[in-house]
């Protein structure tokens, strides 16, 4: 089973800890004759997909190696320009390497404020009295399991799709950050959780979790 | 089981369609403006799913589930959405979401003369159709609480 991310989201929607395990990343190598047949929008960040895929080369996805050599930014490693280099007729067939974009810690905090209002207006919209927030999301590619404990705090766990008793890992990871976080004398409230201990514990409960299952935790 | 409500948007958010069977509580705002919050609620949902996926997605958002009800999202490359919101226990729903659409949807509305591309769906037919097909389904059942 592969754990993708766990989250913890405090009361007030702001994102206090984060833990990416196992992301997977997977490249798509392809030459290219000129000229070169995808769109590309040259920003100083990141040099990415606008129109048009192929092999697997989605929109959305960021340049990362030119002839092997990697991108920073729009430029190459040895400070030659992307965008100059890929309009030169001369440059090609060159081999371009690509991949899915990461989200940065910024971008994921805007996701985490982002599941907020969706939590309350699931809450919302119910056709029955009294129905809590979004507990699971499934899409095609993954598995949010969601758990607000009664204090507001929201623990977050994305997994692949067709996994049981994540409720169970929710709440061991919600006995850690009470008993790792919470009894931390220099932790403050709502502040981003920066304790050792609690990272080492819930890394093992992870790993301990992907190597045997979830069934193998004690209650 | 049960089916609580569905709604039926296009490409461009307006609502075509929208009917319930054993909705219990309402949301306290007027039909209108409950189905803006519901297509502003996928519209976030599905930039967040597209966002925060660890793969390239193919279809995206499927379903989420409170504690009380379940709400199934269904959307065609043509970019018309289907959310029918049913209880947690439900099954299959994906599939009864294509039916409906296959067999309801382009049958009595698609090959309506009178119906008019985004404009809500008003022909009698669809409707009693509709409210056949969704109280024949297994997932509508009888009402337990």
């Amino acid at each position: 089973m592969i754990i993708y991310g766990v989250y913890i989201v405090s009361k007030s929607g702001g994102l206090i800890y984060n833990l990416d395990s196992n992301v997977p990343r997977i490249e798509q190598e392809r030459s290219f004759t000129y000229p070169i047949d995808l769109m590309l929008d040259y920003d100083p960040k990141k040099v990415s997909v606008v129109f048009n895929r192929k092999d697997g080369i989605n929109v959305g996805h960021v340049l990362t190696a030119v002839n092997g050599m990697p991108v920073n930014g729009n430029t190459l490693e040895d400070g030659r320009d992307v965008e100059t280099m890929l309009q030169n007729s001369e440059n090609y067939p060159v081999n371009l390497k690509f991949c899915r974009p990461k989200l940065t810690t910024n971008e994921k905090i805007v996701q985490a404020s982002t599941f907020y209002p969706l939590y309350a207006f699931a809450s919302q919209l119910s056709p029955e009295p009294k129905s809590s927030g979004i507990e699971v999301l499934e899409a095609d590619t993954f598995t949010l399991h969601c758990f607000q404990t009664l204090t507001g705090v929201k623990f977050i766990i994305i997994s692949e799709t067709g996994l049981s008793g994540m409720d169970m890992l929710l709440r061991k990871i919600y006995e850690l950050y009470s008993d790792y976080v919470l009894k931390n004398p220099f932790y403050a409230l709502e502040m981003p959780i920066r304790c050792e201990l609690f990272e080492n514990k819930l890394k093992v409960l992870l790993e301990m979790v992907e190597k045997t299952g979830i069934n193998n935790l004690d209650k | 089981m049960t089916i609580y409500h569905l709604y039926i948007f296009d490409k461009f958010g307006t609502m075509l369609y929208y009917a319930e069977w054993n909705r219990t509580k309402k949301s306290g705002v007027s039909r209108e403006e409950e189905a803006k919050l519901t297509y502003g609620m996928l519209f976030s949902i599905k930039s967040f799913v597209s966002k925060i996926s660890p793969h390239d997605p193919r279809e995206g958002f499927l379903y989420y589930k409170t504690n009380r009800y379940a709400l199934h999202y269904m959307e065609t490359p043509s970019g018309l959405k289907f959310v029918l919101y049913t209880d947690t226990a439900a099954l299959n729903v994906k599939e009864l979401l294509q039916q409906l659409y296959s067999k309801i949807w382009v049958e009595y509305v698609v090959r309506d003369p009178l119906w008019n591309p985004g404009t809500p769906v008003t022909s009698e037919l669809f409707q009693t159709k509709l409210d056949e097909f969704i109280k024949q389904s297994a997932l509508y059942g009888i009402r337990n609480i």
